[in-house]
């Protein structure tokens, strides 16, 4: 057993964060917030051509043929900057929609509970948008639509893996979506310990008060946590995995940004500060493919079924 | 990253698996958590039965006597024992995970052999007198003394939370040997014969009512020089190689035992009617979320530390931290679905709870494990 990351792991996760830091760096998100949600297509065009909508596609038909652990790996540094898009579900739809693995074509996909993200943007909508209507969206960079919907749809699915080996759309999107919290968890940490070493208040940084290291210990804790859970998740690919992870994730992302924004004191509260921005699009992801909810539901009823490990 | 097992690991784990299966049932029944003499002998006699079947100190290095495992190995050393209901390290807690490591890897030859062969033939118990009434979280401001005369160092001072001291055949004594010097320097690290004339041990109840650990007065106890192990005043330094052990794999087999523990917590819910509660069942299952995390973080932990030579890493404390506080909630909700039987101290459950209670403070309480992770991970600066 060796569940550290292999070479070529790193390699492609030190790619990934230094493309994305040249194209999409901090001045880059001050500057698509204050232009609106509008997506950069030349950006959409580079991640393809970088191979990030692809990377599950086999090399056959002109995909990177890499697995679950390698695309969740792209996902976290995709959450650590925020790149804002409908990134998942145009990685989802690369081999099934023309022009999604390359970059070419901007997917969208209305979500078992009616949302839809970056719908005027999207060339294609997968499944049924009639009727959506807009939202003042709380994230700013994720313009969101919402579908009626009846019935209950949404649920996480609890199957287990075809013989295909395919998992269920509704887990892929939820363990893609804990990556993305889990990218945007460990950055939210860095900035708030790099804000604490700098600020002064009472002669000293404020990260020598302990009240503050305890804040920041906490969320060390909740990512490494949360770590541990989606990469084991994207190993085993077994939904109830995929749903702790993706609880852990969560809980470790908006947390995590609240305790960053605590922090920041007066000025976390602020617009012009980058805190907020991580908790709206933390909160923005919790409502993906299924709710807290139901993955406890999920995860009580593997402690009862007998099949659990 | 692979979750899979070697050849070798799954050769390694059968025939672990074959060997409890066939010596378990075998042993004695389980004494009373009342009975020390009975609990030293019991936890003596399976040390020794590990000892046979070549299982003693399997993470210790082969010149120690030990098998040299890797760490993924004692992992699934600690997983199978704790599947198979095997008894746990018990009285040779010390010995094993700390004075044995801290001997083997500070020691002279003429210590480690007189020291560690005992400790893996499950002849000896040892004891830890680390802490003082007044030096608990804060260690090194213990105030134990020890002056040499001859060669000789005479000891006086006392120690407390000291467990398995009534039924130790040594203890790993922290003394001060300086008391000039700053209080991170100036400890020496002694191996204190129990039976010395001056030591007098007065056993702590417990708020779970059980006499775990006691409280040890030392009247001018003369230890030998030839005893320190490690240079004089560099006890600091040789503790700190203990505690790393310490918070390296103390809790793997513990979390494999909370996710038996919650199985058995949602059963029992479902047959007393407690399941259909939906904020009760979303607890369990967030709970069993908890489990999983961390079993995977510790498989992160084993996995690094391999890769590091076998040397546990500061990865414990992160560990330590939310396990200790998963570990009682378990217990809480555990009381939950028993509801007014929660009451009743007959019940497993309800005295675990109450041990649970020592996780958070023993082995560094959580507000220093937080500091610890602030400054030496996240490196925030040092302060008040």
């Amino acid at each position: 057993m060796d569940f550290q990351l292999t070479d070529d792991q790193r390699a492609l996760k030190a790619g990934v964060r230094e493309l994305l830091a040249a194209r999409f760096g901090r001045e880059r998100l001050r500057a698509a917030v204050d232009e609106g949600p509008r997506l950069d297509r030349a950006l959409w065009r580079e991640l393809g051509e970088a191979g990030f909508f692809a990377l599950r596609l086999p090399e056959a038909d002109g995909g990177v043929g890499l697995g679950l652990p390698e695309t969740v790996l792209a996902f976290e540094e995709a959450g650590r900057v925020l790149l804002p898009g409908p990134l998942i579900a145009t990685h989802l739809a690369a081999g099934v929609v023309d022009g999604a693995a390359t970059g070419e074509a901007v997917v969208t996909a209305v979500d078992g509970r009616g949302l839809v993200e970056w719908l005027a943007e999207a060339d294609v909508v997968r499944g049924d948008a009639t009727g959506a209507e807009p939202l003042r969206p709380v994230d700013p960079l994720t313009p969101l639509h919402r579908v009626p919907v009846s019935g209950g749809a949404g649920l996480i699915d609890a199957r287990p893996v075809s013989s295909t080996g395919a998992l269920p759309t509704a887990s892929l999107t939820s363990l893609f979506t804990a990556a993305e919290q889990l990218g945007t968890a460990a950055r939210t940490c860095e900035t708030a310990v790099q804000h604490a070493r700098t600020r002064e208040q009472f002669g000293q940084p404020i990260g020598a008060f302990q009240a503050i290291k305890h804040l920041c210990a906490r969320m060390l804790v909740r990512v490494e946590l949360a770590r541990a859970a989606v990469y084991a998740a994207a190993v085993t690919a077994d939904p109830v995995d995929i749903a702790a992870a993706r609880l852990l994730a969560d809980e470790a992302a908006v947390r995590g940004a609240r305790d960053c924004l605590q922090v920041h004191g007066g000025m976390g509260f602020t617009w012009e500060s980058d805190v907020h921005l991580y908790l709206k699009r933390a909160w923005t992801r919790t409502q993906r493919a299924g709710t807290a909810t139901e993955s406890e539901e999920l995860l009580a009823a593997d402690l009862v079924s007998g099949v659990g490990r | 990253m692979d979750l899979t097992y070697t050849p070798e690991e799954q050769e390694f784990r059968a025939r672990l698996r074959e060997w409890l299966a066939e010596v378990l049932p075998s042993l004695p029944p389980k004494p009373s958590p009342a009975d020390w003499p009975g609990r030293r002998a019991y936890d003596l006699g399976w040390q020794r039965m590990l000892y046979d079947a070549g299982y003693a100190g399997l993470h210790w290095p082969v010149d120690a006597g030990g098998r040299g495992a890797t760490p993924t190995q004692h992992l699934i050393y600690l997983e199978e024992t704790e599947k198979a209901g095997a008894p746990y390290v018990g009285a040779n807690f010390v010995g094993l995970l700390h004075a044995g490591p801290t001997i083997a890897s500070e020691g002279t030859p003429v210590q480690r052999a007189r020291w560690l062969p005992p400790v893996l033939r499950g002849e000896e118990v040892w004891c830890q007198g680390f802490s003082e009434p007044d030096a608990g979280s804060d260690l090194a401001a213990l105030r134990t003394r020890a002056w040499r005369d001859g060669d000789d160092y005479v000891v006086s001072g006392s120690k407390i939370w000291t467990s398995h001291a009534e039924v130790a055949d040594w203890c790993e004594l922290l003394v001060r040997t300086d008391p000039a010097a700053p209080k991170h320097r100036g400890i020496s690290w002694l191996a204190m014969p129990m039976d010395a004339p001056g030591i007098t041990v007065r056993p702590l109840r417990t708020l779970a009512g059980s006499t775990e650990f006691a409280e040890v007065f030392l009247d001018e106890v003369r230890v030998p020089v030839a005893h320190r192990v490690g240079a004089e005043n560099d006890g600091w330094r040789v503790t700190m190689v203990t505690l790393s052990y310490e918070r390296g794999t103390a809790f793997v087999g513990e979390v494999v035992a909370c996710r038996r523990v919650l199985g058995e917590v949602a059963r029992e819910a479902r047959k007393n009617g407690r399941w259909d509660d939906p904020a009760l069942r979303r607890r369990l299952g967030g709970l069993n979320a908890e489990f999983r995390a961390l079993w995977r973080l510790t498989q992160w932990n084993v996995s690094e530390a391999q890769s590091n030579g076998g040397v546990p890493g500061v990865g414990g404390s992160v560990f330590k931290l939310r396990y200790s506080h998963a570990r009682q909630e378990l217990y809480d909700a555990a009381a939950e679905v028993l509801g007014p039987e929660a009451l009743d101290l007959g019940r497993e459950w309800t005295l675990d709870r109450l041990s649970s209670l020592s996780y958070t403070i023993a082995a560094g309480t959580s507000q220093i494990q937080r500091n610890i992770v602030a400054e030496r991970i996240l490196g925030l600066p040092k302060g008040r």
